[in-house]
């Protein structure tokens, strides 16, 4: 009796979902029509400007992209003047990731790079809670601080803390999420999402084949660097009438990635093309293609050492947008230039470059391990390659 | 299905041993025709063993807490003990095949343990095993965030990967034999007789009536352990063949413990012990994996998932509730 009943359910759930099944076959055949509804986090403007940017010519030494900077307005800084060497306290929202974890390794070489210049550098990291960090915040204007530099758990609830460091009067710069006010010397981020999305999915819509079903792999709705990046994405596949098949959430997890991806191929007996908001599980997409014995579809990962790896190995069809760890130098050159009193420019934004097939073996260190990102611009700093293995 | 018109039956046709495999063969007789009307192809030998394959890990997480739930007890550690186990593997590995046979014993040693603090803490210490379980879940998901500054280092070899991601080739009649199957059916095997021997049946008593077992001379706690210790042990299987299925991830594990109190539930065992066999709780897994996989095929969004899991067990426990108060 219990078993029929059980029975009874499961069937009824299943038959339920014969009416959703409905709506997506049928928008598969209206092309461009599978991606939903544009993000709530979409600003037209935003869009468009990071989108001129990504063509814009930066000043600065070629060489050295982290002292690029693109359009750059100017700020005097001569009210910062001090002399040396300096103490130079740092905000860390977390390291609780390998692009944090890279990142904070190249800050702590450039650093070493500059020990002449800085006595003392006091990192504090907030291990990815709002409150904490407005603790440390509070604590390290307490400790003499020459500059202060701000990575921020979050926009809105970090704004009042660092509105107090900049009324303590020492320069405040902030970097990688922006905060909303003007009062830090200068704010220091590359292009950003939009630019990221719109490079990846123009890749992957012009080199599948015509007419081809793409799958889109997202980490987590809601969060704004991310939601940026899927609805430059959104704009660029309803553009080109790209078939978007799907739009599946990952929670950054191999496994359930490549659950899904197989799913798809199951489903549709092939994909044609694969798009995705950030490179962990670029890796698991991959494989969930080989080992289904189907090739491998344009995609996009990003600068991942063990999705360059796999893309130079497997010869796939790839493009890696970046979202650079070098910006992580930045912050500590931006901060001597201010305590030296020469101008910089405020916003301070980075270059934003791309991995792509011409410009692989340059990225590729095949000694580096899987989860370093090769974008970090440290391969002229002290301790490399050991120091980020 | 709509057939099911609950006056018009008989009370007694059909009649349902408690606790047997029956229903949850029918179940997933029921989804393998409606995946057959949907999915052809799903039923082709290879991507059905592929499918077998990937669902390996589920299964023996399923097995594993079927001991701990027979006996009366929870497990909620084992997700976090899987994400444990992978991100020890990789740092220990280094990529470095060598590793790879000392890593996969230590493995094992290491999920046994943690079994064994759960079964002596919730058997000597009288913690409740929710309560002992849930310390556990913390306790890892914890340590590894600090062991490895919340972001997994080294990597698996390829070794490693192979129980997870590699197959026998060309096998008559079926392609495509993943390794993970064959590991499976070992395990599935000798759960079976080990559910038969007669620490088997010791273990059923003792959910059934810890008291009257007690008084019949078993050693209630020793035997509770020992579950423990065969649910770490499965854990660990599992994250071999997991962390080979998908590589180092810090979200490995994450929700495999519901998914493996859903299907252990779901394949007819009772909650509180005493009745239920360890393949209804296998199949219960691979029932819950078939389903996701239908739900997908209809095109039902992914983030349903948890929802249909949750009714599940509240259905399954209530209509198992109902049954042993009517009994």
């Amino acid at each position: 009796m219990a078993a029929l009943a059980a029975v009874t359910l499961l069937s009824l759930t299943a038959c339920a979902t014969d009416e959703p099944a409905a709506s997506p076959s049928g928008s598969a055949s209206a092309a461009g029509s599978g991606t939903g509804e544009q993000s709530k986090f979409f600003v037209q403007a935003d869009y468009d400007a990071e989108l001129a940017l990504l063509d814009a010519a930066p000043t600065g030494p070629a060489d050295k992209p982290w002292e690029q900077v693109l359009n750059p307005t100017m700020v005097d800084t001569a009210k910062y003047k001090k002399n040396g060497p300096h103490k130079i306290c740092f905000s860390n929202a977390a390291l609780n990731n390998p692009w944090r974890q890279v990142g904070f390794k190249t800050m702590q070489a450039e650093v070493e790079a500059q020990k002449s210049r800085i006595k003392e550098f006091v990192h504090v990291d907030a291990e990815g809670k709002d409150q904490k960090q407005i603790a440390d915040i509070n604590d390290l204007l307490g400790k003499g601080c020459d500059a202060l530099i701000v990575s921020p758990n979050t926009t809105a609830t970090l704004t009042p803390a660092v509105e107090a460091a900049c009324q303590a009067g020492l320069p405040v710069i902030v970097f990688d999420r922006g905060v909303d006010t003007k009062c830090p010397v200068t704010f220091i981020n590359p292009i950003g999402g939009y630019g990221f999305g719109h490079v990846g999915a123009e890749f992957v819509s012009q080199k599948m084949k015509p007419g081809g079903k793409v799958l889109a792999l997202r980490i987590l709705p809601g969060v704004d660097v991310l939601e940026t990046r899927w609805s430059a994405a959104k704009v660029a596949f309803d553009k080109a009438k790209v078939d978007v098949v799907g739009v599946e959430f990952t929670d950054g997890d191999p496994a359930k990635t490549k659950k899904t991806v197989d799913d798809y191929i199951q489903r549709y007996g092939t994909i044609d093309g694969i798009w995705m908001d950030a490179g962990a599980v670029a890796v698991a997409a991959v494989e969930a293609f080989q080992d289904a014995g189907k090739p491998v579809p344009p995609m996009n990962g990003e600068d991942q050492l063990d999705f360059l790896k796999i893309w130079k190995d497997k010869n796939l069809t790839a493009i890696a947008p970046t979202y650079p760890t070098y910006q992580w130098r930045t912050p500590i050159i931006a901060a001597l230039r201010i305590l030296d009193g020469q101008q910089v420019s405020s916003p301070w934004k980075l270059p934003q470059p791309t991995v792509t097939q011409e410009n692989l073996d340059q990225y590729l260190d095949p000694g580096m391990p899987p989860l370093h990102y090769a974008m970090c611009g440290c391969t002229d700093l002290p301790g490399y390659p050991q120091r980020w293995k | 299905m709509q057939t099911v018109q609950p006056r018009s039956l008989p009370l007694r046709v059909p009649r349902v041993r408690p606790g047997g495999v029956l229903p949850i063969l029918a179940i997933l007789a029921v989804l393998l025709v409606l995946v057959g009307i949907r999915q052809p192809d799903f039923l082709a030998p290879s991507s059905l063993m592929s499918f077998l394959g990937r669902s390996a890990p589920i299964i023996l997480l399923a097995a594993g807490q079927y001991f701990v739930i027979v006996s009366g007890e929870f497990d909620l550690s084992v997700g976090s003990l899987v994400t444990a186990q992978v991100v020890i593997a990789a740092r220990l590995i280094d990529s470095d095949p060598a590793r790879t046979w000392p890593v996969v014993l230590l493995l094992l040693a290491f999920g046994a343990l943690v079994g064994l603090v759960n079964g002596l803490v919730t058997t000597r210490l009288r913690v409740p095993s929710f309560i002992t379980t849930l310390g556990m879940f913390l306790i890892l998901v914890g340590a590894v965030y600090l062991w490895s500054d919340g972001a997994p280092k080294g990597g698996l070899s390829e070794e490693f990967r192979r129980f997870g991601r590699r197959a026998f080739e060309d096998v008559p009649l079926l392609g495509r034999v993943p390794y993970a199957l064959v590991v499976l059916v070992v395990v599935a095997v000798a759960a079976v007789l080990l559910m038969r021997s007669d620490f088997g049946r010791t273990l059923v008593a003792v959910g059934d009536n810890p008291r009257t077992a007690e008084l019949s001379g078993v050693r209630v706690w020793r035997t509770r352990t020992v579950a423990f210790i065969l649910s770490g042990l499965a854990a660990a299987v599992a994250a071999i063949l997991l962390g080979g299925y998908s590589g180092v991830s810090f979200q490995a594990g994450a929700g495999l413990e519901f998914g493996a109190i859903t299907a252990v539930v779901l394949g007819g065992v009772a909650l509180g012990g005493g009745r239920g066999a360890v393949v209804g709780a296998m199949l219960g897994a691979l029932t819950l994996e078939l389903l996701f996989a239908l739900m997908n095929f209809y095109g039902v969004s992914g983030a349903l998932r948890s929802t249909v899991q949750g009714g599940i067990i509240l259905l399954a426990v209530a209509v198992s509730a109902t049954r042993s108060s009517s009994r």
